[in-house]
């Protein structure tokens, strides 16, 4: 950079030119450097800290939850408060995860950090938005916990009218709370679609992204799409709340199922932002630890697309039970089974490319299985759901709360850690113990199922959700349950405690970090294994070869210096629309 | 995508700071046709979601309108079309001068370009000023939404020292920016600041027509006062037809009830199966369904059940007049609902223009760079657009 070439009226404040030997979390130093900064790295990096620190607070609600149904009439939350204690709990549970933590955990966590860098891209096409983003994020939260403070929230995470327009708990604070969460969510989605479609660098066609990113644009095209329509859903519930517009609320001739068709056209196209992300995640998982070609590529990325617009056309689904006419309910049942077929074409065709992989199974890998075959737990007992007949038994039972939980915990959250165990080398810099990974990655399986497995059992014996006692007759199963959630909450001390070790949260107590990471600890073949770990500010300290994502031939592993190297530039590396000559193919090293 | 002939070589040294990355380039860009084409696309998904944000609201309308058209009709006819149809007017008008902007913009007219962007922000202060004196008059009349409404047909001026100044409330913000506006402009006229007088001067001229448009909806108003009500108060006609279609209306519900009353009912039920299945004392839901069913069935004198009709029925009203809080109010709290959010949106719009037209004094735009000029404009566009649909939608469709 020659001197004084830094425009006067720059519109990026830049914290600093790298050198070779600095990366983004060490090329500016300070608190303020963070707080301010635009760097989408560590946005993301800011977010990843943020949605623990969420999902750390909701979880342990989930376990006093379920500590308190170890006994028929209840364990924790004793007297006549009892039950609003235990409605209190659930709701902030719920709506704490699904708001704070599983929305923003992938697109916002991990996308931030990735989407430009698996691009090739310097940062994301706005990164001042981008920070913007994160602080409304922020807000939102503070708003949650607020409510919380001022009077427990019980309405569910629903917000189901009529019951949120008479509840005198802070109704009002918590929709503002989710209200300013979504602005968040649409400009991430924003954000992303417009990085995907122009900041491609030359080379980087459509079709030569990594699935993550395709996965990624399909989340954002709901994020945009949907969640304005919560918005302003959120919105006319305040308002029925302080003027009584009578739009929801029946006392003023206000129709509650209207609330419902609402709520949910929004709210089921959000199950798909939680869970395309995830698919993103295990479709590269899979492929970089099979080290073989993904099965299907374009099958996968137009699937996610498809999933994304179906996705708008069943939110019915939920309201079987709600008085709507039997033609109307017989429409969205049949849609709610279309669905699935995308969802099918993505499970087989990872399936297929395991098939004669050579699978290493690494921690990531391991998530990624568990994935799999709690993902499709979930999606099938999905269509028990969407049948008519069944539902109007399993309706507002445990049945559906395990189904959820199978696709949210078991699909999300999973692919979430696979995906954080996967990337963290490059984020962080340090590999992390093995062992310790795959202990976490058995335990949260074993603890995963043993809580929700019984669930299934017990909603389709009509155990009803939200309720804080029981029949003695479902105890047994219950305490299953219970264990199996601090066996989960267990393995997921165990993941945290593997990865804070890596980066030498605890080399006070003598336990060494972890070893400092390769460029391409996996033998992965997108872009962002071609930049150093941790990347440099700008991502790339020379243009990255633009190759095929899933073309792992000229990969190897180099024992001696544990890492993968390219052996032979058999890629091609810039396409033909491209006159110039390919820069000198990027090896590994720094 | 026009960005391929900048060079995929980014050395370290020189990360983007080539000498052809001119200020108004912000560093992670590498030209400025691809900085231009994000903004543009950003925009326009921002006007995605600010669509379906609306979208909600028109299918509320259309939901209500279709359950209550009676008193969508009735209440329509408060609105004075005469300040409604003033007011598209000064939008479309200002939508022309928002254009001409982006043109000033792109041919560096930069005199023509604060005239334009000026007159923009005049249109939507006239645009505001009318709104307040529609607001004011009905809040004095008390056509309020549903929890407030306050109408009374016997008396529809309530004195005005019963409830408090209403246009004093909405005007007294504007009034405090159009005095700190004189001030400044006075300040920096007197210390010689020249670029400051340059945006002082046409924003007093911008806060003085908020004046003009209640000047004008007063005037309109007062002229419109006897024919207009006469519609209303003195010509039964509305009320009457709208009685005679709620009775139609009450027995359709009639009908319909029963099936809420089974409650969750998707098929037509069979009075026969409830009762076999009610004979299992656990099926609470079923033998309380049934007893409301019974008991329906015996105040509407029918049996029938519908199952199409249930939502209907869930919110047709008994009561007979339109005029009545649960009835007229949904009107009004639509009403409120559509034209404040639109309203903030203007306010949100003259925020932006506001910035523009500072921007405009300092010439920061030029033949390369006039996208902000561009993506206010498309914003403006949309908010005129949304208006064009509201106007109809609410005071002309009877
Ligand atoms: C594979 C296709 C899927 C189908 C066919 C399906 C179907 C359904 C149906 C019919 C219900 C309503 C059950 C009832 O309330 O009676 C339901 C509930 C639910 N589903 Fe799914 N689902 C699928 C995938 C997913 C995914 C991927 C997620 C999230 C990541 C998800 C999250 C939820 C949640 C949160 C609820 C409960 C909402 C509540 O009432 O609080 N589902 N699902
Ligand atoms: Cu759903």
């Amino acid at each position: 950079m020659s001197a004084g070439s830094l425009p006067s009226g720059s519109q990026v404040k830049d914290p600093g030119y790298p050198t070779p030997s600095e990366n983004y979390l060490t090329n500016s130093k300070g608190i303020l450097s963070w707080i301010f900064t635009l760097d989408h790295k560590r946005i993301g990096v800011m977010y990843l800290v943020g949605v623990t620190l969420a999902f750390g607070v909701a979880g342990l609600l989930a376990l006093l939850i379920r500590l308190h149904l170890f006994q028929p009439d209840g364990m924790v939350f004793q007297g006549e408060e009892a039950n609003n204690w235990y409605n209190q709990v659930f709701t902030l549970h719920g709506a704490i995860m699904v708001f704070l933590f599983i929305i923003p955990s992938v697109p916002a966590a991990l996308g931030n950090f990735l989407v430009p860098v698996m691009l090739g891209a310097k940062d994301v096409a706005f990164p001042r938005l981008n920070l913007c983003s994160f602080y409304l994020w922020v807000f939102g939260a503070l708003f949650f916990v607020s409510a919380l403070c001022a009077s427990g929230l019980d309405t569910g995470w629903t917000f189901y009218t009529p019951y949120s327009t008479t509840t005198d708990s802070s109704v009002i604070l918590a929709t503002s709370g989710a209200f300013i969460l979504g602005f968040s969510s649409i400009f991430t989605g924003l954000n992303f679609i417009v990085t995907i479609n122009t900041m491609r660098p030359p080379g980087m066609t459509w079709f030569r992204m990594p699935l993550f990113l395709w996965a990624t644009y399909a989340t954002s095209i709901i994020q945009v799409l949907a969640t304005p329509v919560l918005g302003i859903t959120l919105l006319l519930l305040i308002a029925e709340r302080t003027m009584h517009i009578g739009i929801f609320d029946p006392e003023y001739n206000g129709d509650p199922v209207t609330f419902q068709h609402f709520f949910w056209f929004y709210s089921h196209p959000a199950v798909y932002i939680m869970i395309l992300p995830a698919f993103g995640i295990i479709s590269d998982l899979i492929s970089v630890h099979s080290h073989k070609r993904i099965f299907g590529y374009r099958f996968i990325a137009y699937s996610s697309i498809a999933i994304a617009l179906l996705g708008f056309l069943v939110w019915g689904h939920h309201m079987f039970t709600a008085g709507m006419s039997s033609l109307t309910t017989i429409i969205f049942s049949a849609l709610t089974f279309t669905v699935s077929v995308p969802s099918a074409i993505k499970v087989f065709n990872w399936l297929a490319t395991m098939y004669k992989g050579s699978i290493s199974l690494t921690t990531p890998m391991c998530y990624a299985l568990s994935f799999i075959f709690l993902f499709t737990i979930g999606g099938l007992t999905g269509l028990h759901l969407g049948t008519l007949a069944t539902d109007m038994h399993l309706h507002d039972t445990y049945f559906v709360v395990a189904h959820f939980h199978y696709v949210m915990v078991g699909g999300t959250l999973v692919a979430f850690l696979g995906g954080v165990f996967h990337w963290w080398p490059k984020m962080f810099g340090k590999m992390y113990s093995e062992a310790g990974g795959r202990l976490s990655a058995f335990l949260v399986f074993a603890g995963f199922n043993l809580t929700f497995l019984p669930q299934f059992i017990l909603g389709s014996r009509g155990m009803p959700r939200r309720y804080a006692t029981y029949d003695p007759e479902f105890a047994g199963l219950h305490q299953m349950s219970t264990y199996g959630s601090m066996l989960l909450g267990f393995g997921l001390l165990v993941a945290l405690f593997v990865l804070l070790r890596s980066v030498g949260a605890f080399s006070r107590f003598g336990l060494a970090c972890g070893k400092k990471a390769p460029a391409n600890p996996w033998g992965g073949a997108t872009l962002e294994w071609q930049c150093t770990s941790p990347p440099p500010f700008y991502n790339f300290e020379r243009a990255p070869a633009v190759g095929d994502p899933y073309d792992f031939s000229d990969l190897e592993w180099e024992a001696d210096e544990e890492r993968y190297v390219t052996v032979e530039p058999k890629r091609e590396v810039i396409p033909e629309e491209q006159p110039k000559p390919a820069p000198a193919h990027a090896e590994d090293s720094n | 995508m026009s960005t391929i002939e900048a060079s995929p070589e980014v050395g370290h040294d020189e990360h983007g700071h080539d000498h052809d990355h001119p200020p108004f380039l912000a560093h992670h860009f590498d030209t400025p046709e691809q900085q231009f084409d994000s903004g543009k696309l950003g925009i326009w998904l921002f006007l995605v979601t600010e669509v379906l944000f609306f979208s909600g609201m028109f299918c509320a309308y259309a939901i209500f309108r279709a359950l209550r058209p009676e008193v969508f009709e009735g209440c329509s006819q408060f609105l004075n079309t005469k300040l409604g149809a003033i007011n598209t007017g000064v939008l479309l008008f200002s939508s022309l001068t928002m254009a001409w902007a982006v043109r000033c913009s792109q041919l560096e007219q930069h005199k023509g370009l604060v005239g334009t962007l000026a007159a923009t922000l005049s249109c939507a202060m006239i645009f505001l000023g009318v709104k307040a004196i529609e607001y004011s008059h009905k809040f004095g009349m008390g056509l309020l939404p549903a929890g407030l409404f306050a109408y009374d047909p016997s008396n529809p001026h309530p004195d005005p020292a019963g409830h408090p100044p209403y246009l004093a409330y909405i005007c007294a913000p504007f009034a405090l920016a159009l005095a700190g506006v004189l001030v400044w402009l006075v300040v920096s006229a007197v210390t010689g600041n020249k670029f400051q007088f340059a945006i002082a001067k046409p924003l007093s001229v911008v806060c003085v027509c908020f004046f003009v448009g209640v000047g004008l909806g007063t005037f309109l108003e007062s002229g419109e006062e006897s024919a207009d009500h006469v519609d209303v108060h003195a010509d039964p006609n509305g009320l009457a037809t709208a009685s005679v279609m709620l009775e139609a209306e009450e027995s359709a519900a009639a009908d319909a009830a029963p099936a809420i009353a089974a409650s969750g009912a998707m098929i037509p039920v069979d009075e026969s199966v409830l009762e076999i299945l009610a004979t299992d004392p656990t099926n609470v839901g079923v033998v309380s369904g049934l007893n409301a069913l019974e008991q329906q069935t015996a105040a509407a004198g029918t049996s029938t059940v519908t199952g199409d009709g249930a939502i209907l029925g869930a919110i047709t009203t008994t009561e007979i007049d339109v005029m009545t809080p649960t009835t007229a109010g949904v009107f009004f709290s639509i009403y409120y609902c559509m034209t404040g959010i639109h309203a903030i949106h203007i306010l949100a719009g003259i925020g932006v223009l506001v910035w523009l037209l500072v921007r405009a004094v300092r010439q920061d735009f030029n033949r390369q760079y006039f996208g902000p000029v561009d993506y206010v404009g498309l914003y403006w566009h949309l908010v005129d657009l949304i208006w064009i649909y509201l106007f109809p939608l609410l005071y002309l469709i009877r």
